[in-house]
């Protein structure tokens, strides 16, 4: 129990300090997953609204592609990350394995199935009516997709806490891709995980701590905006 | 939504050129190394030294020796340190790696529980000590994981004439912290080197049972990575890195590396040794 405390003491210990290297981390963490986050929305939410509105053949299979995504193991596309990025590997050209934008592709790809399957269900919710009603009101193809994502905005805001407490809290592929790199690739998990093999508990708690404040935080500035009436 | 977009579009601009100013180019290092040279926190204090005398950039990449030869043979690291002479050597014949040079050691031990059950505390011989854990059926728990002390172990327990098996046998696949908090958890006897038991030594009730049999020397080296490997290996930085580790300046770190907080050093520098000295 004794190291929980310290622990705890310790978080604050750090954020008051502004210990130079705990901050970094927190940056990193921050930098990288909200850069994969924001790519997710981009591809997903386009995707999402596409499959709820669209009508083809084989559209279940799509469905349950993007259901099966929205768990994908991080580990598994860790991996398969790595394996493309390697010098050998058919994206080595661009050189970019242990580094942040290596974290933020792989990242993304976490993201991605997450932010499509949640703004599927939620385009989906919007009643048929209503879309209909639009079209007959003259509304342009174009404009009745755009306010029909409006009307589906509050439970999109919920596509976006769980895409970024997703890859911010995933641990197998930052530590693949990245390689745990002080200063540069070194993210709260893996910075967590490091810590713990050091056998420094109270860091690696102290270090937790901030990983919740910080997923607690964005989640209750969406949460105050989705609730606001 | 347009402001959002260049907000979005201007941070992943940001990310992508910090990458590309970070990007492996000739002046990065890529160091592929055994997990205990991080978790001792050895690297933490050479590294920047190198960096800043060198003007390379080092990623290091700290995973398990077999995987750390593995990265290199595959000219996805340009230099390498780690601790399993017997593989090293194979990597060596076989042209994945050169000019392969000792760097430090420090020793490994056999630890367990207060009880001892097995009663090897004391025991010089570290095979008799095995055979009597196996033979009386005393847990042991090993790293399971191709790491440089998983791959001593298995030698030592092939010297023993021994196939260890379930239920005394547990294998935790984890790195040498984790394995040794499994090991205390069930009172078990563990492998581990000295810096890593140090380090859990306020977690870690267990008490050295066998130190000091020469085969429980902890060698490290460092070797270089045959450009042949694969594209975009950097000779020159692979190069610059080992020399340097050799160096007088280098090896004076380590020697005192580790005293102000063990109270004594962690490993012994032997740049020039060779293995026969040992």
């Amino acid at each position: 129990m004794d190291v929980l405390v310290d622990g705890a003491r310790q978080a604050v210990a750090l954020l008051v300090s502004g210990d130079a290297e705990v901050l970094n981390v927190l940056w990193t963490s921050l930098k990288v997953s909200g850069t994969a986050t924001l790519i997710a929305l981009l591809l997903g939410i386009p995707a999402g609204a596409a499959l709820a509105l669209a009508r083809f053949p084989g559209r279940t299979l799509v469905v349950s592609a993007v259901n099966t995504g929205m768990g994908l193991p991080p580990v598994v596309v860790g991996l398969f990350v790595t394996i493309l990025l390697w010098r050998s590997g058919p994206l080595g050209v661009l050189e970019i394995l242990y580094t942040p934008t290596a974290i933020v592709i792989a990242q993304a790809v976490i993201a991605a199935p997450i932010v499509t399957g949640i703004t599927l269900a939620a385009v989906q919710n919007v009643p048929a009516a209503f879309r209909l009603q639009l079209v007959g009101l003259g509304a342009s193809r174009a404009q009745m997709v755009w306010v029909t994502l409006r009307e589906a905005r509050l439970p999109m805001l919920a596509a976006i806490m769980a895409g970024f407490g997703g890859v911010i809290s995933e641990i197998g592929a930052s530590m693949m891709v990245g390689g745990n790199i002080k200063g540069e690739t070194r993210t709260l998990t893996t910075a967590m995980v490091l810590e713990t093999g050091k056998g420094n508990f109270d860091v690696a708690i102290a270090l937790s701590v901030l990983l919740l404040a910080l997923v607690f935080a964005i989640n209750w500035a969406l949460t105050a905006v989705q609730q606001r009436r | 939504m347009r402001r959002l977009l260049s907000f979005v579009v201007a941070l992943i601009l940001s990310v992508a050129v910090t990458a590309s100013a970070q990007a492996p180019g000739s002046k990065t290092v890529i160091l592929s190394t055994t997990t205990s040279t991080q978790d001792s926190g050895l690297l933490d204090v050479l590294l920047p030294l190198f960096e800043k005398q060198s003007g390379y950039t080092v990623k290091a990449i700290s995973v398990g020796t077999g995987q750390a030869l593995a990265l290199a043979a595959r000219g996805e690291a340009d230099v390498t340190l780690a601790h399993a002479p017997a593989v090293e050597k194979k990597y060596v014949t076989e042209g994945k790696m050169h000019d392969r040079r000792l760097v430090m050691y420090n020793d490994f031990l056999v630890i367990g529980p207060e009880a001892d059950p097995a009663k090897i505390r004391g025991e010089k011989s570290v095979v008799a000590a095995l055979k009597k854990i196996a033979e009386t059926g005393a847990r042991f728990v090993s790293r399971g994981d191709k790491s440089g002390t998983h791959v001593l172990e298995q030698t030592l327990w092939k010297a023993a004439g021994l196939t260890p098996a379930a239920p005394w046998y547990i294998e935790s696949g984890q790195g040498m912290g984790s394995t040794l908090g499994i090991a205390n958890d069930r009172q078990a006897y563990t492998l581990t080197d000295r810096a890593t038991m140090l380090a859990f030594s306020k977690r870690v009730a267990l008490k050295p049972m066998v130190e000091g049999d020469k085969l429980l020397l902890n060698v490290y080296s460092v070797m270089e990575v045959n450009p042949a490997n694969g594209p975009k290996v950097n000779t020159a930085g692979g190069k610059a890195f080992a020399d340097w580790m050799l160096s007088s300046e280098t090896q004076a770190v380590i020697k005192t590396f580790g005293v102000d907080k063990y109270g004594q050093p962690l490993f012994v520098p032997i740049a020039g040794k060779k293995d026969e000295d040992f």
